[in-house]
């Protein structure tokens, strides 16, 4: 068992998400940077897919009930167990009783503003329709259905036994950095409405930032920016939709669909950020800018196997390590 | 949007769209559902998720070349017998504007109609559920009178309560749970359409039907 000390607003437990419900209405949920999230399970030894808690905001104090292995990966939060301190991307051992300290990102190593607490043992909360991840919307999944509070005690799982402290992994945001003039970028593949907006609005999409403005959260990210105008207003009728979707509802300022976004819309959609990046997406802090780099089929493909690639070569690196240490 | 044919697109690398021609009827939907049942078995798709006339299938991996798939549906769509589903009916009581339908003026002023000529419209057809989406239990009907059919709010709404019965567009249906919602809310009813205890959860499913009873008209 792990216990909130102290958490901010919005601190859910999640994990890759929730497939097969969108045709009740239920959207995926999991973490808004899945990679981080898989990343810390591969450092010690789980399931990719084990659940983890998300922080968005700090500082987020836990105490471990029992000695587990853990690792904080995501943004770099200056953690502290007890007075040491934490590595981030790094496998720690936490003996019963030790506190876990986070503090708000720094932004100088590499920008992220969302922590992920991975223990060996899982999260154990229950899994609804196929996930441990909260459904906010819905009220279930996660820890009873909500994001945390202090005091809440979360079950965690049998230790799996495997896990080994005092290894690390270079976090994607520095191994895999993305930009467009020298500003944060995503790769967007244009959407079934590109045609329908004027070249200048095509044109601003891009070759201009976008501002994440402060109305943005797990369920999307609304933007700032020039105002995109279709040639002539759209009425769609309602149609699946998914996370990375940027819709341009009528006042022009697009807002893309994120973890926690509905399975379905209506508003015009002008592109999708591809899955392979939407993790860049989850760690972009708000007030910050982003840009939109079009890039083909092929080219989607390819960024989705880079993933691929650095996830397994983590995952060779964490056997190599486990391997000379003697572990199993 | 309606087109004289079917047609595709991508939602980036994690999904595609069809979309049916013509305007939004019952029998388009029955091909709809016959579609997506087949298309739920097609390799590498995860699920096959039916909107309004439309249909989203979402891959396992994104495939090496999207086309096929494409292909595989519109040739399918050509052939497809419409899949009837024939459901139960429920009645919702309905309290039609006030504080229960904070857009009804917005409905007022685009269509020019009184708020008894809108509600008289709106509680009149009895809505077959088309498709469930946007939120666990939420159903998108079908049958909406087109004369008060009313744009989405250029900005959407931060929080719609459980039980709002809203516009959006030519579409009409009622929030299962809080949330955000571009629609223009037009009164209010109570009923839990979606809980996770149960089984099947969503209350309702494709097929079924709606019909709203007029409770009170707030002016």
């Amino acid at each position: 068992m792990i216990k909130i000390l102290s958490v901010g607003a919005l601190a859910t437990v999640q994990d890759l998400g929730r497939t097969g419900g969108l045709s009740l209405g239920v959207g995926t949920s999991g973490a808004m940077d899945p990679l981080a999230l898989a990343a810390g399970n591969i450092l010690l030894r789980n399931q990719e897919n084990t659940a983890a808690v998300e922080v968005p905001v700090f500082p987020f104090k836990v105490r471990f009930e029992r000695s587990t292995v853990f690792a904080v990966t995501g943004a770099d939060c200056a953690g502290r167990l007890d007075e040491a301190p934490v590595l981030p991307w790094w496998a720690h051992r936490a003996e019963a009783g030790q506190v876990l300290s986070l503090s708000h990102p720094k932004q100088t190593t590499w920008r992220a503003t969302r922590a992920y607490l991975c223990i060996a043992d899982g999260v154990d909360v229950p899994a609804v329709l196929g996930s441990r991840s909260t459904q906010l919307r819905g009220s279930f999944g996660g820890y009873e259905g909500r994001p945390l509070r202090d005091g809440d005690e979360l079950p965690t799982g049998r230790s799996n036994g495997r896990a080994v402290p005092g290894f690390g992994l270079v976090p994607p945001g520095l191994a895999l950095p993305l930009e467009a003039d020298g500003v944060p970028a995503v790769r967007v593949l244009p959407a079934a409405e590109y045609d329908c907006f004027t070249n200048s609005s095509q044109d601003a999409l891009w070759s201009t930032g976008w501002k994440i403005t402060a109305q943005s959260d797990r369920y999307g990210y609304r933007l700032s920016g020039r105002e995109l105008n279709p040639l002539r207003p759209l009425e769609l009728r309602s149609h699946g939709i998914v996370p990375g979707v940027i819709q341009v509802p009528h006042g022009g300022q697009p807002i893309i669909q994120m973890r926690d976004a509905q399975p379905s819309g209506g508003y015009p959609k002008i592109g999708t950020v591809i899955e392979a990046d939407l993790w860049r997406l989850g760690q972009a802090p708000i007030g910050s800018n982003v840009r939109f780099i079009r890039c083909s089929w092929d080219e989607a493909l390819g960024a989705s196997a880079d993933i691929r690639r650095w996830l397994a070569n983590s995952r060779r690196l964490v056997e190599l390590h486990c391997g000379e240490r003697g572990g199993r | 949007m309606t087109a004289d044919r079917p047609r595709t697109s991508l939602l980036g690398t994690t999904a595609l769209l069809f979309e049916a021609p013509g305007e939004t009827t019952l029998e388009t939907q029955r091909r709809i559902w016959a579609v997506a049942h087949e298309a739920a078995g097609f390799p590498g798709v995860r699920e096959a998720v039916p909107g309004m006339n439309n249909l989203m299938l979402v891959f396992v991996e994104p495939p090496r070349r999207p086309e096929e798939i494409e292909q595989r549906l519109l040739e399918l769509w050509n052939v497809v017998a419409p899949l009837p589903i024939a459901g139960r009916c429920i009645d919702l009581p309905v309290a039609y504007g006030g504080e229960a339908g904070p857009h009804m003026a917005d409905v007022i002023e685009h269509t020019g109609m009184s708020v008894d000529e809108i509600v008289e419209r709106h509680s009149a057809p009895t809505y077959i559920v088309f498709a469930l989406g946007s939120h666990p239990g939420y159903c998108y009907l079908g049958g909406m009178d087109a004369r008060i059919a009313t744009p989405r709010r250029k900005v959407p709404v931060l929080k719609i309560p459980r039980g709002a019965v809203s516009i959006g567009g030519s579409q009409t249906g009622v929030s299962a749970s809080d949330g955000p919602s571009g629609w223009n809310t037009i009164g209010s009813t109570q009923i839990a359409f979606f809980d996770v205890n149960r089984s099947p959860p969503a209350l309702l499913q494709p097929g079924d039907s709606i019909r709203f009873k007029v409770a009170r008209v707030l002016r």
